[in-house]
């Protein structure tokens, strides 16, 4: 089961670090969410794994799961719907005002830089 | 009244000016002058005290573990510096007042001047070398705003940038010598360091400490070769040059010179760099004062003379040597400030500090005259006047000097400086006020308004009492002299008198007055010969030096911060990916300590499902519908994974998230191009391939070691698995962690998700008042539109739903202390609840529903929980402590209250707006030019009504 969970991540972060590679904002949005994805279950993974034993305290059950993680990971995927929101908006925004939505700078490799 | 106060006076008046000035310059004026007023009498409560004998503290421990304390203490030499800073701050303050034109910002001035006071006097209080670093740092950034003030004149922007970046370099050094310092002492309190001389003088760190602690006080007093700083800050308004120059900035290298004199001092070393460097400052600012015909300018030099002179005094290392720098400090700061507000006042009447254009000013303005030559005569050290009382101890001590094994060095050198000196003050006077009346004055001479001469002509009351009668002076100077050498060295039992007998300094002096004489009156075909000689210029120098520094730092800038983020993004999984790949292949990896739980069919469909999905996702990511559907089916996994790996709270947040960043990235669609097309080369992708499989491989590999062997240390969460009952009064652990055990970071985390709707909705006020919003009202529709926009279905659905769904979010909201659910989750389900009615029915219909602005709700629940975690207080407990007890109220069953439930209502009213204020931002971008939104929810588009009925509506 761990090796299942372990090449799920990997392969999230693969797909997130070829997406935000891309020269346009939308894939590159659709890196970065995919790469929460991934940090949000490798932190949540951090507790290890553990089948039928929630967080949720019942009389006569000892063995519960790590709550800790799941509590930090909770708070990261709403946060990480604020973030993506931003992004996206910055996106469409920059995209309305110059009409393409490319990520770089257009003549990024011959600009020099100035120094004022 | 406290020392904490002292300091925090000036910080907190600093805030007055700004919002005085809508009363008037008077007002401004006189609000300042009383938050001075207050710290100097404050101060003033202390000194009998401090006199006696007595040293006030004042402590607060901030960061015990670092070693950072804020603590403060009160001594003589600190308050001579205290004083210094307040009593000359109030007559600058007065000065300024009418110095300052009407189109000078007099808020701004005296908030700067405020500021840099209050960090002044912070430097000179501190116990703790840490708070005294910051403030350092702080006069070093408040002096710059203070010379940049007149930021039209290309002058002042480069003097105060010069002044900066001298400073801050010699700040940062002043930063490692005063770690190394803190090492060997085994402490950061001043006090404590300065009892243990013989341990850091034997230390191996003491050198290197102790050349970077100089060239911390060397830039900021403006000593060889770091003087050149300071002449270009004269292009400051004369209040600050005179405030900075006289008492203040550079003599605060001084300070820490004289504070740090008991552990540093008496060293060969010490000897050598000290003396050196202020014998060499000393002769070389005056020599190049005597040849400057800007008023200004002459003083700055003679300013870094001076300094050159004290730091001689306090490089000799014995007790005479202090004692005499602490009597020239105190005298320097009375005349100087003199001279430089008479120069102020001289160039205030005739619009010119140029001494070429200037002479007989002695009968037009009389009262500056006789403030100024008062002043000048006692820098040139004429006796009966308090200047001469501490030169003609300097060249005693010169004379008793040895430097580089030769006994009369010192003393030639002493009374060369001496000599220079008394020259450039007789060529103060003699250029400016004395010769023939002159008719070619650019503005009309005249005495200046009381207000600008008053502030001088106290000044000048001390040069006069001290010189007449030194015996005043000498108990208070012989306090301050003490605690610099420290209560074990012996005072000398030199007194302070006017004559001394035939002694070598007297001969000194007099070889000095005569040569400057001399000098003065040769002093045209003296000024041809300097002309002439050719001449390095620190400016030139330093702008090449900051110059090659640019250019330096372009090769690496030009090459890594390129404006491509592509490029930054792939180097920094490159970078990323080679330390880990360097870690995995040096560090030892330990066997797997669990066992691997058994793979079940049902994880491996869902497994499969994934890896599917995100292969899809990768090969079609042109076709940007089709991601999303796949980005959905990706989450739909990572959620049911939650579930399925005993994380209920996890799946049902994940899954509602899902919904709405779907929903969002629906809507960003709308507005963004439906494909991406190809435009990297195969190469490129290529590389794009082997960086994210390399990084995948890498965070399989990481991943799956962490999970096959146990935790390296205890961890905590045994500790709130126990107490979440007990302490928390909830079952649900997960939620008792978020709104109780970790309740401030939940309380932030809130906030950052409130600042990040508010920064969408601000982004969206932007992009609708600028240019984009015309084009977005005229846009075209790319693709036919379907009939009715508000499907009849979907409507009637929503709105039977809508009730449905609340409810349940009421009922996540309320079992959330002991089931999964919580503020988060509910907030999230009644947020897609709105939403759906967004969708269904329209934005103008929902719109016009909604009564309560998202903003508003945002800030409700940010305000709601802050107050449930501030009624902890009433209780004496700490922020967000929480209490609960069980109720029951008939028929219902028992049920709990709990304080965190007001916290967590504050999360879900956070949760609901910041969604929905995103969301809404979003849908407002949307509405297009020409189209009324009807207010009714189940409207067909009335165009196609149109051609389809024949004219009825």
């Amino acid at each position: 089961m761990e090796l299942l969970l372990a090449t799920a991540i990997g392969a999230l972060t693969a797909a997130g670090i070829y997406m935000i590679l891309r020269l346009r904002s939308f894939p590159v949005i659709i890196g970065t969410s995919l790469l929460s994805y991934a940090v949000n279950v490798f932190l949540f993974a951090s507790g290890r794994l553990a089948l039928n034993a929630p967080p949720v305290l019942r009389d006569g059950v000892e063995v519960y799961t790590d709550p800790l993680p799941q509590a930090l990971v909770l708070t990261a995927i709403v946060i990480s719907f604020g973030m993506t929101a931003v992004i996206v908006m910055i996106a469409v925004g920059s995209y309305l005002s110059s009409d393409d939505d490319l990520v770089n700078d257009p003549d990024a490799d011959h600009k020099k830089g100035d120094a004022a | 009244m406290s020392l904490f106060l002292i300091i925090a006076l000036p910080f907190l008046g600093a805030l007055l000016p700004g919002l005085m000035i809508q009363a008037g310059r008077q007002s401004c004026f006189i609000i300042t002058f009383l938050v001075t007023a207050s710290a100097a009498i404050g101060l003033a409560t202390h000194a009998p005290a401090v006199l006696a004998g007595e040293v006030v503290t004042a402590q607060l421990n901030w960061l015990p573990s670092l070693g950072l304390n804020v603590n403060l203490f009160l001594d003589p030499l600190g308050l001579m510096f205290a004083g210094l800073i307040l009593g000359i701050g109030l007559l600058i303050i007065t000065y300024a007042r009418f110095y300052l034109s009407r189109d000078d910002n007099m808020g701004e001035f005296y908030t700067y001047l405020l500021l840099f006071q209050g960090a002044m006097v912070g430097i000179v209080l501190s116990d703790n070398i840490l708070m005294l670093l910051i403030f350092w740092e702080l006069t070093s950034l408040s002096s710059f705003l203070l010379i940049g003030f007149w930021k039209h004149t290309a002058d002042g922007r480069q003097g105060a940038r010069m002044a900066l970046t001298v400073t801050g370099m010699g700040g940062l050094a002043l930063i490692g010598g005063m770690m190394l310092l803190g090492q060997i002492a085994g402490s950061y309190d001043l006090t404590t360091i300065l009892e243990n001389r013989d341990l850091i003088q034997a230390s191996p760190l003491y050198v290197p400490a102790l050349i970077l602690i100089l060239i911390g006080c060397f830039t900021k007093s403006a000593q060889f070769p770091f003087h050149f700083w300071l002449p270009h800050a004269m292009a400051a308004p004369t209040p600050v040059s005179a405030y900075l120059h006289s008492a203040t900035m550079v003599k605060a290298g001084l300070f820490l010179m004289a504070r740090l004199w008991p552990v540093l001092s008496g060293t060969d070393i010490w000897v050598i760099l000290v003396c050196s460097a202020g014998l060499i400052t000393m002769v070389l600012g005056a020599v190049i004062a005597l040849f400057k015909d800007d008023l200004k300018a002459l003083l700055a030099f003679s300013t870094v003379s001076h300094l050159g002179l004290i730091t001689f005094l306090l490089g000799t290392g014995t007790a005479f040597g202090a004692m005499a720098a602490v009597f020239h400090i105190l005298n320097h700061a009375s005349f100087k400030a003199a001279l430089f507000m008479s120069a102020g006042i001289v160039d205030h009447a005739l619009h010119t500090r140029d001494m070429k254009r200037l002479g007989g000013l002695r009968r037009l303005m009389p009262l500056t005259f006789a403030v100024a030559t008062i002043a000048a005569l006692s820098m040139a050290g004429i006796p009966l006047l308090n200047g001469f009382l501490s030169k003609e101890m300097m060249l005693e001590e010169a004379y008793h000097t040895t430097l580089f094994g030769s006994p009369y060095l010192v003393a030639a050198v002493a009374t060369l400086g001496a000599l220079f000196s008394a020259a450039y003050s007789f060529r103060f006077i003699a250029h400016t006020f004395l010769g023939p009346v002159r008719d070619d004055y650019p503005h009309a001479p005249h005495d200046p308004q009381v207000g600008l001469l008053l502030p001088p002509a106290l000044l000048i009351i001390p040069v006069i009492a001290i010189g007449v009668a030194p015996f005043l002076a000498e108990p208070f100077v012989k306090t301050v002299t003490q605690a610099v050498i420290g209560n074990a060295a012996e005072l000398p039992d030199a007194h302070f008198k006017i004559w001394h007998g035939l002694v070598p300094a007297l001969w000194m002096s007099v070889i000095a007055v005569v040569g400057g004489l001399i000098l003065l009156a040769a002093f045209a075909p003296l000024a041809k010969l300097w002309a002439a000689t050719p001449r390095p210029e620190a400016k030139a120098i330093f702008d090449r030096i900051i110059a090659a520094a640019v250019a330096f730092a372009d090769v690496f800038a030009d090459r890594l911060h390129n404006s491509s983020f592509t490029r930054y993004a792939a180097i920094f999984t490159t970078s990323v990916i080679a330390v880990a790949t360097h870690a995995w292949f040096t560090g030892v990896n330990a066997a797997p300590t669990r066992e691997m739980l058994a793979i079940t069919p049902v994880a491996f469909a869902g497994w499969l499902m994934l890896i599917l999905a995100t292969g899809f996702l990768v090969t079609v990511h042109r076709n940007r519908l089709a991601t999303l559907i796949l980005m959905g089916i990706v989450g739909l996994m990572v959620s049911v994974g939650f579930n399925y790996f005993s994380a209920p709270d996890l799946a049902l947040t994940q899954i509602s998230v899902e919904v709405v960043t779907i929903v969002l990235l629906l809507l960003a669609l709308n507005f963004l191009p439906n494909v991406t097309p190809i435009e990297s080369t195969v190469a490129h992708r290529t590389r794009d391939i082997v960086l994210s499989l390399a990084g995948g491989i890498a965070a399989t590999g990481l991943i799956y070691t962490m999970l096959m062997s146990d935790f390296p240390i205890a961890s905590i969460s045994e500790y709130h698995l126990a107490n979440s009952y007990k302490g928390g009064g909830g079952t649900n652990v997960v939620n008792v962690i978020l709104v109780d055990f970790r309740g401030f970071d939940t309380f932030g985390e809130i906030i950052v998700l409130g600042i990040a709707a508010l920064v969408i909705y601000a982004l969206t006020e932007a992009l609708l008042a600028g240019p984009v919003r015309a084009r977005l009202l005229n846009r075209g529709y790319e693709e036919a539109r379907a009939g009715d926009a508000h499907p009849l279905m979907m409507v009637v659905l929503t709105r039977v739903l809508m009730p449905v769904v609340l409810m349940v979010g009421v009922f996540i909201f309320l079992r959330g202390h002991n089931e999964p659910g919580g503020g988060f989750i509910a907030g999230l389900v009644v947020a897609i609840a709105v939403l759906m009615q967004y969708m269904a029915s329209g934005f103008s219909w929902a719109d016009r529903r909604q009564r309560y602005p998202y903003h508003g709700i945002i800030g409700a629940g940010v305000l709601c929980a802050g107050l449930t975690g501030i009624g902890a207080w009433f209780a004496g407990a700490p922020f967000l402590s929480s209490a609960f007890g069980y109720f029951r109220i008939p028929p219902m069953e028992k049920f709990e209250l709990a304080t965190a439930m007001g916290f967590d209502l504050g999360v879900f009213l956070a949760v609901v707006g910041a969604v929905m204020l995103s969301l809404e931002s979003f849908s407002r971008l949307g509405r297009r030019a020409g189209i009324e939104e009807s207010d009714y929810a189940m409207d067909i588009d009335p165009s196609r009504t149109e051609t389809l009925t024949g004219g009825e509506s």
